[in-house]
């Protein structure tokens, strides 16, 4: 059922049953966030998108107030800005002011928000460090609950998304704090270690661990490349982070159309092998092939003290040859059937299509598989 | 996927994940640990679950991480996957539940199929499964009564001698209870590595050319002979569990090997072994140092996803771009542009098989686009399917046969791809490898959360190793206080093939006269033991099932 409601003066349609929040988001009217999150219930606890309703005797958080016939509504007065900024400054007296060292200045909604508003922090000052940073031994996620805004977010993640339930809210007033389980570690209180609450913690009380103080959040310093995991066969999608020629991390993405703004621990934090030392970068023959000897067929134990099965690292001309040769030679010695092809399950569609080119046309073979069956 | 093929006319997830997890009322999951191995498909469900009540219905032997969430959880035991589906077909024809509109206008075969079913009467499953006569009616009419069921498995269904005949019984229940060609139902085999559907789509297959047009077709030869002015015979080849141990056999004299590691996936390592260092030439292009590795000639230095462009197809269809993020590392190259140079090569260098002049003979390829767009044309599911289009934002689910076709997220929505459905009887056949007083426990194997494959990524990925950085081999408490094994201690797995010592980890996740192992670890890789029977059509080898001794080292 549509509905009329006035924002800032302006006559809007809406729908029952919509929230303030979402009638605005319609017709492009920004009103503030925090710790709501479209992919997560709202609460209305943070306070940030309180507005001014004709009529009422308090201002109405947006994200949890539904529209009514007639309603007036004040998104940006005097008095709404002014509530904002102090439900800022009352977070900031509770939050280490450190961004200049912080893994997620730039990308923090909070930072955002208090320079929007130009919130100072009181002069009652901040209670400092009040947590132990990096208190938990999980190797992916570094917690700093000194940053802490106790919005929630990571609390909804945990069980609205990934429905592991791991992180709960303990204590109340000024203790009040953000704990895995009843006051465990991550693992203990059975983390899967999908990052998703780091996803969506809008501070840096939550970050990444493995790549903390590389600048991840630093846009002007790094690219973002939208691509699909090579683990399995779900096809998620994120952003790999580049800094300097280097993959430093990946970041969820959104838009990505299987998993949203979901990945599993492999897809988040597995990448670090792309620069692993043990990556290979160059072709490599073993010496019996640049000195046309006979190939020794022995084991792998003989190849350390066999000095004509020695790895010679080679230029590509050269490995390329001595394999076309090889195989070639194969072909028309032993006929086509007797070169077998294995393609790669990790590898493009194009890169499959050209293995199954090269087995049908230039080898002459149908032996070509990969290990879709194991 | 020879069994949907067989049942349907063609083999691949029927529904979207999306989908099932947004329409089913309920799920049956059979051989899929899907938090473990579909990690983020793993949470739909558990939402779907926990927030739309949906019911969920798991069979597996060991208590994997969903069954926390089932309505319903049947253990029963490793390989009697037959018995049990035709158990359920037993009672939903018995109770009458069976949708008989669906049964007559899509499907054939009913009557000689009920027949066999009526073989499996709750009693007799009952004993042959271990699951109790209740639970197999419980069960029964969760996935009958709310509809529809989707139907979700992986290589717990297919990884068995009876691999191909357990996917035809599942696909039997599905048309059973009409729940094909629906949102939230269907057959969903969900694949495991990144691109296995995209590797079947474009012919890495013995039998198959891309788009699964058949080798042994004249009519297939002949296109593919003009598209590329010569092509292979009819006659289907061998597959990977075949070509390896071909070796020994005389019959292959070389291997051109893409990023697989055999000594680590391949079941019966000591075997593939011996065959490796038989062979004549083996040319590997990897990009780690494998186990595989050692027996190579030549290594040819590929890279990884982040360092090229191009495609893959994730388990339900869906074609998706990989981007470049960075510059090959140090002298290493694209593997498609490796591939082409080693083409080109052989054929410069031989005058014996020369391609005709013919659209797509050549070889030179500036990118992957260009490799896509002869794909379009030889390929009919994915001859709409472009980087363009993806580019531009658009979702694209083979079969996507033109430009202006917006792909297809639901198959056999109208008919299958054979007519129709066809209803197999599917009778019961025991595991290959049955314990006895030698080996009295099975094993079964598969991987684990933070671990992948041969582990060749995963175990140089520091954070991953700190949390799972070693082999461990599940045992259940009752084996464990028999073996002596208390809280920890490292235990001796034998199988009539080799033997492995790991870390025994004391979990109830696994039935007692079971353990279970992974094989992400060279130094015990459960493919030591396991055994290389295999499915006759698909020759995927039996890894849930062989029988092993277990005792206690230290
Ligand atoms: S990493 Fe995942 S499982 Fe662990 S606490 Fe965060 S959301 Fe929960
Ligand atoms: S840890 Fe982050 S997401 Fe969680 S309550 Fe604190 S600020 Fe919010
Ligand atoms: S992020 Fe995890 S679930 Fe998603 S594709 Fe990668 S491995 Fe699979």
């Amino acid at each position: 059922m549509t509905i009329n409601i006035i924002i800032n003066g302006k006559k809007i349609e809406a729908q029952a049953g919509q929230t303030i929040l979402q009638a605005a988001k319609e017709h492009d009217l920004h009103i503030p966030t925090l710790c709501y999150h479209k992919d997560l219930s709202p609460t209305g606890n943070c306070r940030m998108c309180v507005v001014e309703v004709k009529g009422g005797r308090f201002l109405q958080a947006a994200c949890v107030t539904p529209v009514w016939e007639g309603m007036d509504i004040q998104t940006d007065s005097e008095k709404v800005v002014k509530d904002r900024r102090l439900t800022l400054q009352l977070m900031l007296a509770n939050h280490t002011a450190n961004c200049a060292c912080c893994d997620v200045s730039n990308e923090c909604e909070l930072q955002e928000l208090v320079y929007e508003y130009q919130a100072e922090t009181p002069a009652w000052g901040t209670k400092g460090t009040r947590y132990k940073v990096d208190s938990d031994p999980n190797p992916f996620i570094h917690v700093d609950m000194n940053k802490c805004i106790l919005c929630r977010r990571c609390v909804q993640a945990c069980a609205e998304i990934q429905v592991r339930d791991v992180w709960g809210v303990a204590y109340r007033g000024f203790q009040e704090q953000i704990v895995a389980g009843a006051g465990t570690t991550l693992l203990e209180a059975r983390c899967e270690s999908c990052g998703q609450c780091v996803a969506y913690c809008p501070t840096g009380a939550l970050s990444t661990k493995i790549n903390y103080g590389q600048g991840m959040a630093r846009a002007h310093q790094v690219t973002k490349v939208t691509t699909t995991c090579s683990y399995c066969g779900v096809g998620c999608q994120f952003d790999l982070v580049v800094k300097r020629g280097k993959v430093i991390g990946v970041a969820s993405n959104p838009n990505s159309p299987v998993n949203g703004m979901a990945l599993c621990v492999k897809g988040r934090f597995g990448y670090d092998y792309i620069h692993h030392p043990d990556r290979l970068t160059k072709p490599k023959v073993r010496r019996y092939l640049l000195e046309g000897g006979e190939k020794l067929k022995t084991n792998r134990k003989s190849e350390i003290a066999n000095p004509k099965l020695e790895w010679v690292e080679t230029d590509w001309d050269t490995a390329l040859n001595i394999t076309a040769k090889k195989l070639g030679e194969a072909r028309d010695y032993f006929g086509s059937d007797s070169i077998g092809i294995l393609t790669s399950a990790k590898c493009l569609n194009e890169e499959n299509y050209l293995m199954n080119k090269l087995a049908r046309q230039v080898i002459g073979t149908n032996n070509i598989d990969h290990c879709a069956r194991l | 996927m020879a069994g949907l093929a067989a049942s349907f006319g063609s083999g691949a997830m029927s529904n979207s994940m999306d989908d099932v997890a947004k329409n089913a009322k309920a799920f049956f999951i059979i051989g899929s640990n899907t938090t473990e191995q579909h990690p983020v498909f793993g949470t739909m469900l558990r939402r779907a679950v926990r927030f739309r009540g949906a019911k969920l219905v798991v069979a597996d032997p060991r208590k994997i991480d969903i069954t926390e969430f089932a309505t319903l959880h049947l253990r029963q035991k490793p390989g009697t996957d037959i018995a049990l589906i035709n158990g359920l077909m037993y009672i939903i024809l018995e109770k009458d539940w069976a949708d008989k509109q669906f049964i007559e206008e899509r499907t054939e075969g009913l009557e000689e199929f009920k027949a066999t079913v009526m073989q499996y009467p709750p009693t007799l499953v009952s004993e042959i499964t271990g699951v109790p006569v209740s639970q197999l009616y419980e069960a029964a009419e969760i996935i009958a009564r709310n509809k529809p069921t989707a139907v979700i498995w992986a290589m717990g269904i297919t990884q068995h001698i009876s691999g191909v005949r357990n996917v035809m019984d599942l696909a039997n229940l599905q048309m059973l209870l009409g729940n094909m060609g629906v949102p939230g139902g269907g057959v969903n085999p969900l694949r495991g590595q990144n691109n296995v559907q995209g590797a079947c789509d474009m012919g890495g297959l013995p039998n198959v050319y891309p788009s699964y047009q058949p080798v042994t077709s004249e009519e297939a030869r002949k296109k593919f002979d003009d598209a590329w002015g010569l092509t292979s015979s009819t006659k289907v080849g061998l597959t990977a569990t075949e070509i390896i141990p071909g070796i020994l056999e005389d019959k292959i004299h070389a291997l051109y090997i893409l990023g697989e590691d055999p000594v680590m996936s391949d079941p019966d390592t000591h075997h593939i072994r011996k065959c490796l260092e038989a062979i004549d030439f083996l040319v590997l292009q990897e990009i780690f140092p494998s186990e595989t590795a050692a027996y190579a000639d030549v290594l040819l230095p590929g890279v990884s996803f982040a360092e090229k462009t191009g495609t893959f197809t994730n388990t339900e269809r869906r074609v998706q771009m990989v981007h470049k993020a960075i510059e090959p590392l140090g002298d290493s190259r694209p593997d498609w542009w490796i591939t082409a140079e080693v083409a080109k090569r052989v054929l410069i260098g031989t005058n014996n098989r020369v391609p005709r002049e013919a659209p797509f003979s050549g070889w030179e390829y500036r990118d992957t686009n260009e490799i896509m767009s002869e794909i379009n044309a030889v390929t009919p599911s994915y001859g709409g399917i472009t980087h363009q289009r993806l580019e531009k934002g658009e979702r694209l689910q083979w079969p996507c046969p033109s430009a202006d076709h917006p792909g297809t997220p639901v198959l056999h929505t109208k008919q299958f791809t054979r007519g129709k459905g066809k209803f197999a009887p599917i009778d019961h056949v025991p595991p290959a490898e049955e314990p006895t007083d030698d080996y009295p426990m099975v094993l079964s194997t598969g991987r684990v959360l933070y671990h992948w494959h041969g582990g060749q990524m995963t175990r140089r990925a520091k954070g991953l190793m700190e949390v799972y950085g070693e082999a461990l081999v599940e045992l259940s408490p009752n084996d464990a206080e028999k073996l002596g094994v208390n809280g920890k201690g490292i235990v001796r797995v034998t199988s009539r093939r080799g033997s492995i010592e790991a870390q025994a980890w004391v979990t109830d996740r696994v039935p007692p006269g079971m353990v279970y192992a992974n094989f992400h670890f060279p130094e015990a890789s459960a493919n030591e033991l396991t055994l290389a029977a295999l499915d006759p059509v698909s020759k995927i080898p039996e890894y849930k099932v062989a029988a092993v001794k277990v005792e206690l080292v230290g």
